[in-house]
């Protein structure tokens, strides 16, 4: 399969073409040649998957092809850095899923970003990111995946800053970008960490070739955690990031400033999911360490809770969405958590559940923020008091928006049904406890979803100075096209292709789980339906009944001023500024005094200098005098 | 003659015609013909020399001349090259050839500037070939003497403070340097034939452990001021802020690497017993610079300031890289200096255009600038990026080879600080983040900007020219970084055999 290579290079190619020659190019040209470059890349992405899928299985179990490996980099004899490509299970799962995503992206931006500065720009940094977003999953070595991390990160900060003239968008790349810059540096440090035991980036040799497992027995030890578990620990750091989990969530919420089209591939579907792909490519060697899964599942069960009740209050539409993907990104979190083994019959269930979850996720989500573009679009608002009432003007997205949010809230027999039962019945077979929590956070997905989709298409109708008008067909098209994918997708077999070792595995619902879930959501519509499908004071009422608990879930619990104290307070007021002070008056100052006192001197001393004959001879005299004097006592 | 000996020719035959030239445009016709011969043949030196090494040539140095021009001292004019020196000599060639474009609207008296700066190229060509510690030492005071009079005439603000300030402090570094040069001459040999030749002194390797100890510090911290070392860096920012744009260029790009290559070229493979011995000293005050200097820069507002205590930060990191000595940290540490040496002069260039707009340097007074003069602003996104490390440019390659050379020291005292400089990729996004921000995106602060206008043709050719350079390395960094480990291998395989186990 060398040809994969071409997946990488086209959309590699096209950001240099664009961003070189996009500004003579007309809109219609940039885009369109951005969209059929990236048409290409889903025929070919298509094309390996189905013939990765129908190689026959080894013993049971699917091998890791690489066909491309290049050496870039060398650092030590043992370390360097190589640039290639790895297709497995998940790397190509997550082919089909860019692909897809970013080709629906490309065609609704074709009509959403209609008439836009800097439009040929937007389709550049999409290619950008596509381009990086791919080299990301089909990663060899834990470094080119970093690498293309960093790269993701970078596209992720110029299209959420694309509107750079808006200060809130240039704030919020700028958040985005820092905050995650600080979980990869835990990323970084858990790289060098992890690479110094075991002597190698691959991921083949990390998985398959026991030098983690001689990592683990040999002990090393640091502050009484074992190296592995540090290691581990701190690239957990880096996926939490990307993955905006609880507490370095904070970037995704304010990304939202970015184009509606950009939230929907990078923020929704494909970039933030990039934490959770990280931890499954490593899952083998997480496996080992109790104690991180253990982290793992808390992080995200904490997440999947609180942004699952922030999303409750918020009214711009697409920050419930943001807190929405956080709460759905933890369930995948909490689904490789939750796994005790590699055997998906035995324990490693939550490992396709999670992947699964990922694929269905991505389209539903996708599939949400695109009508909600379109909503936005036609209102030209994002707030929910502008709206209402819209499902007579734009039947197209009501409908599509619908199905979404029944996937969401995970009824039968929508995509989001299967993977978040498989899901909940893998935190289930680890504990009630868990299982418990996370059907209760489903239950909070299915109300607040539908809180929301009755807020924009039902409800009290706002006044427009037009009539909203459904959006064109390139808009359209792609939501049919998601929200076909959404209604089969769950059919899909999925534990055929990707499972925790590879090996085949069958899905089945587990009864009692599925009927739990699936009455627990409608009961949350219901609510749902009771407190918002009609205007009314309901909502109100219910929010003075708790005040305090609706203000602090409407502040987002206050993290954000938390940070913002930290950084302009602490590190700005309390590090930066006295360092600066410092540098400019002790240490320059020591210099400027080293000058001055040197001036000083020569000031005090030149009047010896003075070339007047009659002092020198003077001085002279009395000088010879003296020294007389002094010999003549002496002797 | 060696190929080696037209790197200075090159330059004194400009002089020679900016002497002779009539006019302005005369005077850009001979720095334009000039630097971009000086390019061409650095470009063919290196190409040249990566020939010979295929062909399996192996000797430390290549292409090497030696006459002898002071019996009395034993002082050669004595050059030869590594992978090292071909490297810097190109990323010389290439700022001198970016800095003539950059200035090329001087005023007022452009044939005295070019003169002075082309005499200033000829001591960094000079020093970066020679390996007779003398000769050496004649062409870095000849780089640095045209600085105080390039800044004091064309600089601005407050250039005769800053001019004297920078001329001081590194002329007292030149005078420790002068001391240990002097130190190692007559400890050069243990049979009495004393040598200034730096190959013949490390063969020698008779330097006694006491005067090793002496010597080291010495030599280190005289080209460690002009490496920007804390706490000896204070020059920088004010010297960096007055000078004109070429010449900031040349000094961030180019002179304050004649530190780190002095440091490790002299002080470092000459006196590997000290280097081992005390290297946590200055380890401790370069740890100190990456992350004092990164901080330094989140508060100020004046884009020279902010550059200037970057480069403090990135070239603290390059001399904490040299100290871990080991054959890949210091293989970063010279990727370090390439790539600080091009985005810095980038930076500098970027600002001197900027500035030559907007009349100010403040980033409180400028905004939504990226509207205005997108090439420009667009450049200045791409520096940025590169100074914070982003994959695919130089800074990157340079500062994970950095890492990761530095990660395999495991004792408590090592890991600390590495972690320590390994924090500040994070703070360099903020400084970073919030000048482009600032300057810009966001609104147009000022209605008068709204009629500037995008870079002019040399302008685009001098940034490009930079660009190419960084994204080269930070595309294609194995044939940087090969060329680049054969040479250090040997400084850090001399060092390491002083480990004590």
């Amino acid at each position: 399969m060398e040809y994969s290579i071409i997946i990488l290079a086209l959309p590699f190619f096209m950001f240099i073409l664009l961003a070189l020659a996009g500004m003579k190019m007309s809109h219609k040209t940039a885009g369109l040649l951005g969209t059929a470059g990236l048409l290409i890349v889903t025929i070919l992405s298509y094309m390996v998957t189905y013939q990765y899928f129908t190689m026959p299985r080894v013993e049971g179990y699917r091998l890791a092809l690489q066909p491309w490996n290049f050496e870039w980099l060398q650092f030590t004899d043992k370390l360097r850095i190589d640039l290639g490509i790895m297709l497995d299970p998940i790397s190509v799962m997550m082919l089909v899923v860019i692909s897809t995503v970013s080709l629906m992206v490309h065609i609704y931006s074709l009509g959403y970003m209609h008439g836009e500065k800097g439009f040929q720009r937007y389709y550049a940094f999409l290619s950008l990111f596509t381009f990086s977003m791919l080299g990301l999953v089909v990663a060899t070595n834990i470094f080119q995946m970093y690498i293309f991390w960093e790269l993701v990160g970078v596209s992720s900060y110029l299209l959420i800053g694309f509107y750079y003239t808006k200060p809130a968008a240039v704030s919020a790349s700028k958040k985005a970008f820092i905050v995650t810059r600080f979980a990869d540096l835990g990323f970084l440090l858990g790289i060098l960490l992890l690479s110094y035991y075991t002597e190698t980036f691959s991921f083949k040799d990390l998985i398959s070739g026991g030098q983690c497992m001689s990592l683990i027995s040999s002990g090393a030890t640091f502050m009484g955690a074992s190296v592995t578990t540090w290691a581990l620990a701190l690239i957990f750091m880096g996926g939490a990031g990307k993955s905006a989990m609880f507490p370095l969530h904070i970037w995704l919420p304010d990304a939202m400033e970015g184009p509606t089209p950009v939230s929907s591939l990078i923020h929704a579907a494909t970039m933030v999911v990039a934490g959770v792909f990280l931890v499954a490519r490593l899952f083998p060697i997480y496996m080992f360490d109790m104690a991180v899964m253990e982290l793992i599942t808390w992080v995200g069960a904490i997440t999947a809770l609180y942004a699952a009740i922030v999303a409750c209050v918020q009214s711009d539409i697409k920050r419930v969405l943001a807190f929405s993907t956080i709460s759905q990104i933890a369930f995948m979190m909490v689904a490789l958590g939750v796994c005790t083994s590699t055997d998906p019959h035995n324990g490693g269930l939550g490992y396709m559940a999670s992947m699964f979850h990922l694929f269905t996720h991505a389209m539903f989500k996708a599939l949400l923020f695109l009508g909600a573009g379109a909503v936005i679009h036609a209102v030209h608002s994002n707030e929910m008091s502008q709206m209402g009432g819209l499902r007579k003007y734009l039947p197209i997205t009501h409908i599509t928006f619908l199905i979404a949010c029944l996937a969401i809230a995970g009824i039968p027999p929508f995509s989001g049904f299967f993977s978040k039962d498989e899901i909940l019945t893998a935190a289930f077979a680890k504990s009630t406890f868990w299982g418990v929590w996370m059907t209760g956070v489903a239950a909070l997905t299915a109300f607040y979803m539908f809180r929301l989709y009755y807020g924009i298409f039902w409800g009290k109708e706002a006044k427009h100075e037009h009539a909203p008008k459904e959006s064109p067909a390139v808009m359209t098209i792609p939501l049919i096209i998601l929200a076909a994918i959404t209604c089969v997708a769950g059919f899909i077999p999925f534990g055929e292709f990707v499972s925790s070792n590879s090996t085949a595995y069958h899905i089945h619902l587990d009864p009692t789980v599925a009927t739990t879930s699936v009455v627990v959501a409608v009961i949350a519509i219901a609510l749902a339906t009771w407190l918002f499908a009609k205007p009314g004071t309901k909502p109100e009422r219910m929010q003075s009944a708790l005040p305090s608990l609706h203000k602090w879930a409407y502040n987002r619990f206050y993290i954000d001023n938390i940070y913002q104290f930290v950084t302009h307070k602490i590190i700005f007021g309390c590090i930066s500024k006295p360092i600066a002070w410092f540098d400019r008056h002790i240490i320059d100052g020591t210099m400027n005094l080293l000058a001055t006192v040197t001036n000083a001197v020569s000031y005090s001393i030149r009047g010896l200098q003075s070339g007047n004959l009659q002092t020198y001879v003077w001085v002279f005299i009395m000088g010879a005098m003296a020294i007389a004097t002094l010999i003549l006592i002496l002797i | 003659m060696s190929i080696l000996s037209l790197f200075v020719l090159i330059p004194v035959l400009m002089l020679g015609g900016l002497f002779l030239s009539r006019n302005i445009s005369q005077v850009r016709t001979v720095a334009t013909i000039g630097s971009a011969l000086q390019l061409i043949l650095a470009i063919v030196l290196s190409v040249l020399f990566c020939m010979e090494r295929n062909a399996g040539n192996t000797a430390e140095m290549l292409f090497m001349a030696d006459h002898l021009w002071f019996a009395p001292l034993n002082i050669h004019y004595a050059v030869g090259v590594d992978g090292v020196s071909v490297l810097m000599i190109l990323l010389s060639a290439i700022i001198v050839f970016a800095g003539v474009f950059a200035s090329w609207k001087m005023d007022p008296l452009p044939k005295e500037f070019f003169i002075w700066l082309i005499l200033l190229s000829t001591g960094v060509f000079g020093f970066f070939i020679s390996i007779d510690l003398f000769t050496m030492f004649l062409f870095y005071e000849v780089a640095l003497i045209p600085m105080y009079l390039l800044i004091g005439i064309w600089g601005s603000g407050h250039k005769f403070y800053s001019a004297m300030k920078l001329t001081l402090m590194l002329m007292g570094g030149s005078a420790l340097l002068m001391l240990g040069i002097l130190g190692i001459y007559f400890n050069s040999s243990a049979d009495g034939e004393l040598t200034m030749n730096i190959l013949k002194i490390a063969e020698n390797n008779a330097i006694p452990i006491e005067m090793q100890y002496l010597l080291f510090p010495l030599t280190f911290v005289g080209f460690g001021v002009l490496g920007a070392m804390f706490p000896f860096h204070t020059w920088s920012p004010d010297g960096h802020a007055s000078a004109p744009t070429a010449v900031s260029m040349l000094h961030a790009g180019v002179l304050m690497k004649l530190g780190g290559y002095g440091c490790f070229r002299v002080a470092m493979y000459l006196m590997p017993q000290a280097t081992v011995e005390l290297s946590w000293i200055f380890l401790i005050l370069t740890g100190i610079s990456v992350v004092y200097g990164a901080f330094s820069a989140c508060v100020q507002t004046d884009l020279k300031y902010i550059n200037a205590y970057s480069s403090v930060s990135h070239c603290g990191l390059v001399l904490f890289a040299l100290l871990m000595w080991n054959t890949t940290a210091m293989t970063g540490a010279v990727m370090q200096m390439l790539s600080h040496g091009l985005m810095t002069a980038l930076f500098f260039a970027l600002i001197g255009m900027i500035y030559g707009r907007t009349h100010t340097r403040d980033i409180r007074e400028m905004g939504g600038l990226m509207k205005i003069m997108p090439f420009l602003a667009a450049c200045y996104v791409i520096a940025g990026l590169a100074s914070l490390g982003l994959p695919g440019l130089s800074g990157f390659v340079a500062e994970m080879t950095i890492f990761v050379g530095a990660f395999q020291w495991t004792d408590v005292f090592d890991r600390v600080f590495t972690i320590i400089a390994c924090t500040s990729i994070v703070i360099t996004a903020v400084y970073i983040l919030r000048v482009v921000g600032k300057i810009l995106y966001g609104p147009v602060q000022d209605k008068h900007h709204e009629t500037l206008t995008d870079a002019v043709w040399y302008e685009r050719l001098s940034t490009i020219t930079l660009i190419v350079a960084i994204a080269g390395i930070g595309l294609l960094p194995f044939w940087v970084s090969d060329l680049i480990r054969d040479s250090m291998s040997v400084i850090s395989d001399r060092i390491l055999q002083f480990l004590p186990l």
